[in-house]
């Protein structure tokens, strides 16, 4: 059986979000929290458009009823040092 | 909606949804639960999900060893898994006034039946590898403390509530509060009126808003309260980590995130929920000076929610002297999260049974300026 995939990060699929809807979540903000969708490396960037358009198909229109999720900080992953102004690098534990 | 309801709880996070859920379990379930936007929305969906007994007054202890208790039962219940983590806390303390105070806490906490330890450095190096030791002059750590997962804690008491006859109403904002010759009489929201003669006020950070629409005056403030998470890792870290010479604190999530947060004592009140660059910097130092192999995490995602803060530390519970039928819930801090399921265990019995417990009375909204209550001072954040 073939999957339409979401949200490559956290590998949520077109089923999932069906299934949250289905337990009452009918805005975006309560799908993403329910699915995970937009919480994973691209932060929302691959997938929420995407969300987007099949809520709208779930809620039976063509028009986005509900408002986009907010977008959150930060625009890539960023290692720690960074911000900390410390350039010794470090590895993953 | 229902036009009428013997209570009506505005707010939908966790202090709200709890006592709903255990007055529910009891029976009661003449409830309309009113929250101005999707569940999880507010601090209850936005905090580190962190659950401690470490305090410095016995009833936040007391409070918190029971919400330990309850909390691990919550997932049975509900049928929700929240993921709760008991891989303790440790407390790091850098100087002798502190270090002191967390030995007194440390004897309250055992008093109380609380198994917190004061350990050295090096065992403290022995249960998070990679600590530094440098400049810590005492720890505290206890192994039953832990972290959770707080959205579907949140949604389990939701649903549970539901199920048992309560109406949950989201994307429902309160706009006013009718009351007559000093008694509430009907709440009115975007969605239409609810006639009611109790109102419960747990809005968390908005409720000193929600109270002045019944003409009250709380004397709690919010504060935003910035945290962030990390790329997901493998297992590596079992406590949370806090660090009491600038409030740090961070625990890895069962998805592997590194999450936490930290005190800025710069922080104005206000209702602004951005995120800064300046937390960015802060958190990103302190975390790499407690652990310096955390430089080459990736940070994630940051956001902010609001901390209720009142006066004392300590929440505002029971009936308001100007309104009668109008319940404070509210004043929680950073720690509602935490101690929520007793507070709506002992809430739910005190509404219902009329079953007094002391919080009621030391916690009154009443108590400032005449009785004041202990300071809770183990604040992080």
């Amino acid at each position: 059986m073939s999957k339409t995939i979401i949200c490559r990060c956290e590998d949520v699929c077109l089923a999932d979000l069906e299934e949250a809807f289905k337990h009452g979540r009918h805005d975006l903000e309560s799908l993403k929290r329910y699915t995970g969708f937009s919480t994973g490396f691209c932060q929302g960037k691959g997938c929420t458009a995407h969300a987007a358009r099949f809520l709208a198909a779930l809620q039976g229109g063509d028009d986005m009823v509900a408002d986009p999720p907010r977008v959150r900080p930060l625009l890539h992953p960023t290692p720690a040092a960074r911000f900390a102004g410390r350039d010794d690098g470090g590895e993953n534990p | 909606m229902k036009d009428r309801a013997e209570l009506v709880i505005i707010g939908g996070g966790i202090i709200g949804l709890s006592l709903a859920y255990h007055l529910a379990r009891m029976g009661f379930h003449d409830i309309v639960v009113l929250e101005q936007g999707y569940l999880c929305f507010g601090a209850s969906g936005r905090n580190g999900g962190g659950v401690r007994q470490q305090w410095s007054t016995a009833d936040h202890i007391k409070l918190a060893r029971m919400s330990v208790r309850l909390f691990r039962s919550l997932a049975r219940e509900t049928g929700y898994n929240i993921w709760f983590r008991q891989g303790g806390y440790l407390f790091l303390s850098r100087d002798a006034e502190s270090a002191a105070a967390l030995v007194k806490n440390v004897e309250l906490q055992n008093s109380l039946g609380v198994s917190t330890r004061q350990i050295d450095v090096s065992e403290a190096r022995r249960i998070v590898p990679g600590l530094t030791g440098k400049g810590i002059a005492a720890c505290a750590y206890n192994s039953t403390d832990g972290v959770l997962f707080p959205w579907p804690a949140v949604w389990g008491m939701a649903n549970t509530a539901r199920q048992l006859g309560v109406e949950i109403e989201t994307f429902t904002r309160v706009t006013g509060i009718d009351v007559h010759e000093g008694r509430i009489t009907k709440v009115v929201t975007s969605r239409g009126a609810i006639a009611t003669g109790r109102v419960v006020n747990a809005a968390g950070g908005w409720s000193p808003q929600i109270a002045r629409l019944a003409g009250c005056q709380l004397p709690n403030h919010p504060y935003r309260h910035e945290i962030l998470v990390s790329e997901p890792l493998g297992p590596f870290l079992d406590p949370m980590l806090c660090d009491l010479s600038d409030g740090t604190y961070f625990s890895q999530t069962m998805r592997g995130e590194i999450c936490g947060g930290l005190s800025d004592p710069e922080e104005p009140s206000s209702m602004s929920s951005a995120s800064s660059f300046r937390f960015l910097r802060r958190m990103c130092r302190s975390m790499t000076r407690l652990m310096p192999k955390l430089s080459g995490v990736k940070i994630l995602r940051q956001w902010a929610g609001y901390y209720d803060e009142t006066p004392d530390g300590n929440p505002i519970l029971g009936p308001s002297k100007e309104v009668e039928g109008f319940i404070q819930f509210n004043g929680f801090g950073g720690h509602g999260f935490m101690l929520a399921p007793a507070i709506g265990k002992i809430g739910a019995e005190w509404l219902l049974r009329q079953a007094e417990h002391e919080i009621f009375t030391k916690y009154a909204p009443d108590r400032f300026g005449k009785n004041p209550a202990p300071k809770e001072s183990l604040v992080l954040g």
